[in-house]
């Protein structure tokens, strides 16, 4: 996991060699190869089409009587005054809120334990295990949603005697069997994540606690969770933003149980308003939602940075 | 920098035990069981996906799901392959397409850019930065709607170009690209092949690219998972299923169960075979990994 790795001993501090400041740039032509081709895709496949949303999310339709022609006019903030009216969307932010709230925590808290005992001499066969928590992170969304729809439904489940008595699909349970496919999807990855983090503290820092005759849950708890916290953090925020997102499962879901909505999360929310489709409205979501997870990730980031560093 | 090499020496394992013996052993069955357990949890279902493509549709819902019974997995391969004049085979490709051509030039596309960003000063370098930064928090899904929108004006919707053109940006693959390159690819390196004469570009290709070679190796597996999962894109912007990735062609037959109940075999056999590449990329681009960390240029 280099990737995480450089992310998280790193972080976004990376330095750069001090250079005195020059009038002029040299090799603008290197640079405008460089950084044009990623500059103009993410102008086109980011930037314009967030522009386009705040812009058609202004936008409301009016006839002429009730069977003129629809014209497009400038409605100001009438879709978000809409939006804030759809109960529906609402429902479905609490909803996944609710989720995370529970999940999210669950899955790091698992990720954390396996990333220790990893890292831990008590464990044996660490190879096996880290590519066997790891391979259900290979089983994209939607392949593991129809899986472990299968797995839940009461005919075809190798699990019968337990599906017969439980109703997984059940309007009270089909959203933490959802979580459930959630997290068996993505542990391994999170665990991946911190367990390189765990590999990156030197040596050297065991020292103090192994001649205090510190245990391993000792050293576990006082001296590797806190040098992880930032690895965490990424995991925590990655979630986050996940969880606010999500969409493949559920949508799978519809097809094992009637409990799931084609609003039961933002995303579906969107999906089906653009398909009635009131694409206006449908984009004003998109740009609360989008609007949402950021300020969460980035209230995340700024709560926990601020905790660091005290 | 590797999940597997230390290079600082000595492990948590060289210390010493602090406790006694009784103790150790009992942690390390405490430890053991912990792990055991949640293997099965982990691959059991693995496990059931491949038994039950290897049955017929009887035996699917009346034998031990567990374990075997008659094995019709070829069978039922074939059967899959030729329904509804090969799709599935169809699909496949696509995915193989969408997701290997689209990280590709993800990877290629931010490896340069992160370059830039590492080893030349330029006005606007760190706001540039910043929006990039702004675009990993960006989610995915969130774009999925507008770009159909705008899509649909220059009439793309519908078409390969609409799943694959915004597959090639990754903000992510530049964030990586950058610490990395500050981190392993040194000034005097870039000075040395200016004085030899070598151009920027080919400096790049030639030398500074294969000593990012491992964090290119990430972003492209990163950008090929990311792309192959994709769900809301295909979702919103395909009608077609000719032009389906294998993922999506899948949910497809999923929702019409109900009313063509022997698409189960194959969504299921489907399921199957479909995670096979993804489980073979990342154990070959693992290896790849650790040799290109291995014999990396970092530290």
């Amino acid at each position: 996991m280099t990737a995480t790795e450089v992310l998280v001993t790193r972080g976004g501090r990376a330095g750069r060699p001090a250079k005195p400041a020059r009038r002029h740039t040299p090799h603008k032509g290197a640079i405008a190869i460089f950084a044009g081709p990623f500059g103009v895709l993410f102008l086109l496949f980011y930037l314009i089409p967030i522009g386009y949303a705040v812009w058609q999310s202004l936008l409301v339709v009016q006839r002429d009587g009730t069977y003129g022609a629809p014209e497009e006019v400038f409605g100001g903030p009438a879709q978000y005054a809409l939006v804030f009216q759809n109960a529906p969307f609402w429902e479905s932010v609490g909803r996944v809120l609710l989720f995370g709230v529970v999940q999210v925590p669950i899955m790091l808290g698992l990720a954390l334990l396996f990333a220790l005992l990893l890292d831990s001499p008590v464990l044996k066969g660490k190879k096996f295990f880290r590519l066997a928590f790891f391979a259900p992170y290979a089983v994209p969304g939607v392949i593991a949603a129809i899986m472990w729809g299968f797995l839940y439904s009461p005919n075809l489940s190798p699990f019968t005697d337990v599906t017969q008595t439980i109703d997984f699909l059940s309007p009270e349970l089909v959203l933490w069997s959802i979580a459930n496919v959630v997290t068996w999807v993505f542990v391994g990855y999170n665990m991946l994540i911190i367990y390189s983090a765990l590999l990156a503290i030197p040596s050297e820092v065991y020292e103090a606690a192994r001649l205090d005759g510190a245990g391993q849950v000792r050293i576990a708890w006082s001296i590797k969770i806190p040098m992880v916290a930032p690895a965490l953090i990424l995991t925590a925020v990655f979630s986050i933003i996940g969880t606010l997102q999500l969409l493949a499962e559920p949508q799978v879901f519809r097809s094992f149980s009637a409990a799931v909505s084609s609003t039961y999360t933002p995303n579906m929310t969107i999906y089906a308003t653009s398909s009635i489709p009131n694409t206006h409205l449908a984009a004003a979501f998109s740009v609360v939602l989008a609007l949402a997870t950021f300020v969460l990730s980035f209230t995340f980031l700024k709560i926990t940075q601020r905790k660091a560093e005290r | 920098m590797s999940l597997l090499t230390r290079t600082d020496g000595a492990l948590a394992d060289d210390l010493k035990p602090s406790r006694g013996p009784r103790e150790s052993i009992l942690s390390r069955g405490a430890a053991l069981v912990v792990m055991g357990v949640f293997t099965l949890y982990f691959l059991v279902p693995i496990w059931w996906l491949f038994i039950a493509s290897t049955k017929d549709r009887g035996d699917l819902l009346t034998t031990n799901a567990l374990w075997f019974s008659d094995w019709n997995f070829f069978a039922n391969v074939g059967d899959l392959f030729a329904y509804n004049d090969g799709i599935y085979l169809r699909w496949l490709v696509n995915s193989l397409g969408y997701a290997g051509i689209g990280a590709l030039l993800a990877t290629v596309v931010a490896g340069m850019c992160g370059y830039a960003l590492a080893k030349y000063r330029f006005r606007g370098r760190e706001v540039f930065f910043n929006v990039v930064l702004g675009g990993v928090l960006v989610p995915a899904t969130a774009l999925a709607l507008p770009l159909f929108l705008l899509f649909s004006q220059v009439n793309l919707t519908n078409t390969f170009w609409a799943v694959l053109l915004p597959s090639i940006v990754s903000p992510f693959g530049v964030y990586l690209s950058r610490i990395y390159a500050t981190a392993s690819v040194p000034d005097e390196l870039i000075e040395a092949g200016r004085i030899d004469g070598a151009g920027e570009v080919r400096t790049f290709f030639t030398i500074s690219m294969r000593l990012m070679t491992p964090a290119l190796v990430t972003v492209f597996l990163f950008q090929f998972v990311s792309i192959w999962n994709n769900f809301f894109l295909p979702l919103i912007m395909l009608r077609s299923q000719e032009l389906f990735p294998v993922t999506f062609g899948l949910y497809s037959w999923n929702t019409q169960l109900n009313q063509i109940p022997e698409l189960r075999t194959y969504v299921l056999v489907g399921s199957f075979l479909s995670i096979v590449p993804l489980i073979v990329a990342f154990l070959l681009l693992q290896r790849f990994w650790r040799n290109g960390l291995g014999t990396g240029s970092v530290k």
